[in-house]
């Protein structure tokens, strides 16, 4: 099953229309079900010299639709590795990525940057502002990387707008004007989950968002992500090694040297 | 959008960006003074070089020159007529001149190109009056010493000026006196009667008794046909004029000049009459500046001065040869009436300009009124092709060369032209290392700059929007640096004249010799297609330059690029 396309991927009905051949075992009720986003069966190797390093071993995770999950594991497990093949910024030696149906590892480039931008949301340890930009140029720059110079010249009220709307979400609303280098490392952190989100992502790839921060600060952004997953039904996927902050997902999956090792539930509050 | 927020960014705040810039803008500012005074000299040099020559000249392949100088005028007249505002005939020959330093008593020979020209004719063709010293005021360093001696109004002719003459006098006077005190003999303590540097030392004189004895010429008869002022009546001969001159030269043809050449020797050599004290010999002539004259650097001021070693009224030994079959030598004294200083060091430093009738006359050539070149201006230079068909057709083949003045002047103008394309070929070299600047810098910006990729590039942007940012980043340093180029290449040439003084003053010493270059000021001639590709060969040059890093950076691994550390 391949399925290519430059354009924004992500409603059943359109991937249909598109013209992506469904198995035929694709009951009704099985679409009702169908995850978000699944990895399957990632291996994922490094080379070093003539060593072959392998980091994933066949990992596999699905995500359902407004879901919160927290990645689990060692340093070096492989937990940013597989966040990235999620997320298509790396790709697998083995395994399939699945998004709402459709294999995406495959595809070409400009399809593979029109996802990045459009359907996942990142967020990382080390926040990654551009240090030049202010926080709301930063904040813009999604918008500006989807839309021509003349598309965006032409919607700058409306993007601005919404940058803005972002930031007050966050709480960031007097810290505009800012470089990140005049920032502390919450509000960094802050203002990069307002540009994961301005540009309207389905899942929110997050890499040990608060790995940087201390106790109270981590909470805070763990409190923003949780209201997130709950106000807008934003499906969050979240790698760390700290196991009181993975137990504020609905589910946490444990990355053992490459493997997934077991399934733990928790309710959801 | 992104690439232009980014690249307008980095330009702010990369300083070390600042350093390529100015690499470049160095380069072009340097190519546009280079240029610009490589063009006004040039300019300034071909403007010379044309006003001496005329646009158009006609010239005789041999020595012996054509005959009828009227009839030849009047084929031209009909011929190319309707292009000519003016023209000239002219003896053009090789000869030397003989002169006595006073200062060292020393006798200078040298080689020089003979011009017997009508005065008033040859400044219809070139700028005359402006060369010649005597219409000139002496200046230095922007004061005048001396004022002119002529007005500007004042008709061009052979005659000495007042102070010429009275120079004569008393140079003439003074001999006289010596000669009937110490008869032949030469006494070293002479006491000079007067302060004029051109006063012969005492020592000098048997030499120049020696030359002037036999060169002296019966007068009567020459005057007559030497007219000393005005324009010449038989350049504007009527027709009837024209055919007797014609008809002449039909009857005594090419073996002519032959007979004359005798005839010449007879008149040159004619018993000596007592000449009057003062006037000037019938043969006179303009001397080229450079002939005649010398720089000294002043011990006590360091300032370069000229010291003529022949002024005004003095004599000169000129000898070249005769037109005939069989040319002969033959030598003559004429008097100086004024030194000229076109510029062209290779013209003031050669030429001798003669009345043409007295050359006529010495070269045997006045019978059926013998020239060797026709000079003319034309209305507007750029019919000179068709002027020279038109001429091409009325002259036979191998009697004449028609040139233009460019023509004539080819080889010294094309070498300048070699010139300046090599001088612009190492100054792009200067750019161009400029261009491997901006690789070097850029290849370490993108370095830096390895993490912000990585970011980007999660964010969805693409591997070409990212090659942008840096292209655009290389025309912007190209585009900063070349205007900052351009603006500090033309202030240094709209002010070079300031900065030279100021760089004479730090120096102490002059930095560009007006009295070396005879320009007062530096000429500089800026071309704006010259300006426009000198700072798009540097922008296409900081552009191609950031290919190279730009590529890097467009296919850097994203997640790689985040993990860079
Ligand atoms: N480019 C690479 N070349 C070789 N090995 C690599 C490369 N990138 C990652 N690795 C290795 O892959 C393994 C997994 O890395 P990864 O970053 O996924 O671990 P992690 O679980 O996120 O660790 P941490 O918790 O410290 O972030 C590590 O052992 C690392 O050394
Ligand atoms: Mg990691």
């Amino acid at each position: 099953m391949k399925c290519v396309s430059g354009k924004r991927l992500s409603m059943n009905t359109r991937m249909n229309s598109q013209g992506c051949i469904q198995e035929p075992a694709m009951a009704e009720t099985l679409k009702m079900t169908q995850p978000l986003i699944s990895a399957e069966a990632i291996s994922k190797s490094y080379f070093k010299g003539q060593h072959k390093v392998p980091v994933l071993r066949g990992a596999g995770m699905t995500a359902q639709r407004g879901e919160f999950i927290s990645v689990i594991g060692q340093s070096g497990s492989g937990k940013s590795t597989l966040l990235h093949v999620m997320g298509l910024l790396d790709s697998p030696d083995v395994g399939e990525v699945i998004l709402d149906g459709t294999r995406i590892d495959n595809l070409n480039q400009a399809a593979r940057d029109q996802l990045r931008n459009h359907v996942f949301g990142f967020i990382f340890q080390f926040y990654h502002l551009l240090p030049e930009l202010s926080l709301l140029e930063n904040v813009m720059t999604p918008l500006m990387i989807r839309h021509s110079f003349l598309g965006f010249w032409k919607k700058r009220r409306e993007f601005r707008d919404a940058a803005m709307n972002m930031i007050e979400q966050v709480g960031l609303g007097h810290r505009i004007r800012h470089r990140p280098s005049e920032l502390s490392g919450g509000e960094m952190q802050r203002g990069a989950i307002a540009r994961a989100l301005v540009a309207k992502p389905e899942i929110l790839l997050a890499d040990e968002p608060t790995g940087n921060l201390d106790a109270a600060t981590g909470a805070g952004i763990m409190e923003l992500l949780n209201r997130l997953n709950q106000e807008q039904k934003l499906t969050i996927v979240m790698v760390t090694h700290d196991e009181s902050i993975a137990a504020q997902a609905h589910r946490t999956v444990r990355l053992v040297e490459g493997r997934i090792q077991g399934v733990a539930w928790e309710d959801a509050a | 959008m992104y690439k232009l927020l980014l690249c307008v960014r980095y330009l702010r705040t990369r300083y070390i960006a600042l350093a390529s810039i100015i690499s470049v803008m160095l380069g072009v500012a340097t190519m546009i003074v280079v240029n610009s005074v490589m063009a006004g000299f040039t300019t300034e040099m071909r403007d010379r070089l044309h006003n001496f020559l005329a646009d158009v000249v006609i010239e005789s392949r041999g020595t012996q020159g054509i005959p009828d100088a009227e009839r030849q005028m009047a084929i031209v007249q009909k011929a190319a007529g309707q292009y000519i505002a003016a023209m000239t005939p002219t003896i053009e020959i090789p000869g030397m001149m003989t002169f006595t330093d006073p200062y060292s008593g020393q006798t200078y020979t040298t080689t020089v190109q003979m011009q017997g020209i009508d005065p008033v004719g040859k400044a219809n063709v070139g700028p005359l009056q402006d060369y010649l010293d005597s219409y000139n005021p002496t200046v230095e360093d922007g004061v005048v010493l001396k004022p002119a001696l002529r007005k500007n109004d004042a008709p061009l002719g052979w005659n000495l000026t007042a102070e010429g003459a009275e120079h004569r006098r008393l140079v003439q006077e003074r001999q006289k006196l010596y000669q009937q005190d110490q008869p032949g003999a030469a006494s070293d303590d002479f006491p000079p009667a007067s302060d004029s540097p051109a006063v012969s030392k005492p020592d000098a004189e048997p030499q120049k008794n020696a030359v002037t004895a036999p060169a002296e010429i019966s007068e009567p008869v020459f005057d007559s046909e030497v007219p000393a002022e005005g324009p010449e009546p038989e350049a504007n001969a009527s027709p009837v004029d024209g055919e007797t001159s014609i008809s002449e030269t039909q009857q005594t043809p090419a073996a002519d000049p032959g007979v004359e050449m005798s005839e010449g020797d007879e008149f040159l050599y004619a018993a000596p009459s007592v000449q009057k004290v003062g006037e000037p010999l019938p043969a006179r002539v303009y001397i080229g500046e450079g002939l005649i004259s010398f720089l000294v650097r002043d011990p006590d001021t360091g300032k370069q001065q000229k010291v003529m070693m022949v002024q005004p009224g003095d004599d000169v030994i000129l000898s070249t040869v005769t037109a005939g079959r069989s040319p002969e030598v033959t030598k003559f004294q004429a008097t100086v009436v004024d030194s000229f200083r076109s510029g062209m060091s290779e013209y003031d430093s050669s030429i001798v300009l003669m009345n043409l009738e007295a050359l006529q006359k010495y070269r045997g050539m006045e019978r059926g009124n013998w020239i060797t070149s026709i000079h003319m201006r034309l209305k507007n230079y750029a019919d000179a092709p068709a002027v020279l068909a038109a001429l091409e057709r009325e002259f036979e083949p191998g009697t004449v060369t028609i040139r233009t003045w460019e023509e004539k002047q080819g080889l010294l103008l094309s070498a300048v032209e070699v010139e300046t394309a090599i001088l612009n070929v190492l100054l792009f070299l200067i750019i161009a290392v400029a261009g491997f600047g901006i690789l070097a810098i850029f290849y370490m910006i993108v370095v830096e700059k390895t993490r912000d990729i990585g970011i980007l590039k999660s964010l969805g942007a693409s591997s070409s929007g990212v090659m942008s940012i840096f292209l655009s980043y290389g025309l912007g340093l190209g585009i900063v640096g070349s205007t900052a180029g351009v603006v500090i290449g033309l202030l240094f040439v709209r002010y070079i004249n300031e900065i030279e003084d100021g760089l004479s003053w730090v120096t102490g010493r002059k930095v560009f010799d007006e009295k070396i270059y005879y320009f007062f000021e530096i000429p500089t001639y800026v071309n704006p297609w010259m300006v426009f590709s000198v700072a798009a060969g540097a922008i296409a040059i900081a552009v191609l330059a950031s290919i190279l890093p730009a590529r890097r950076a467009a296919r850097l691994h994203p997640v790689r690029a985040l993990r860079f550390e």
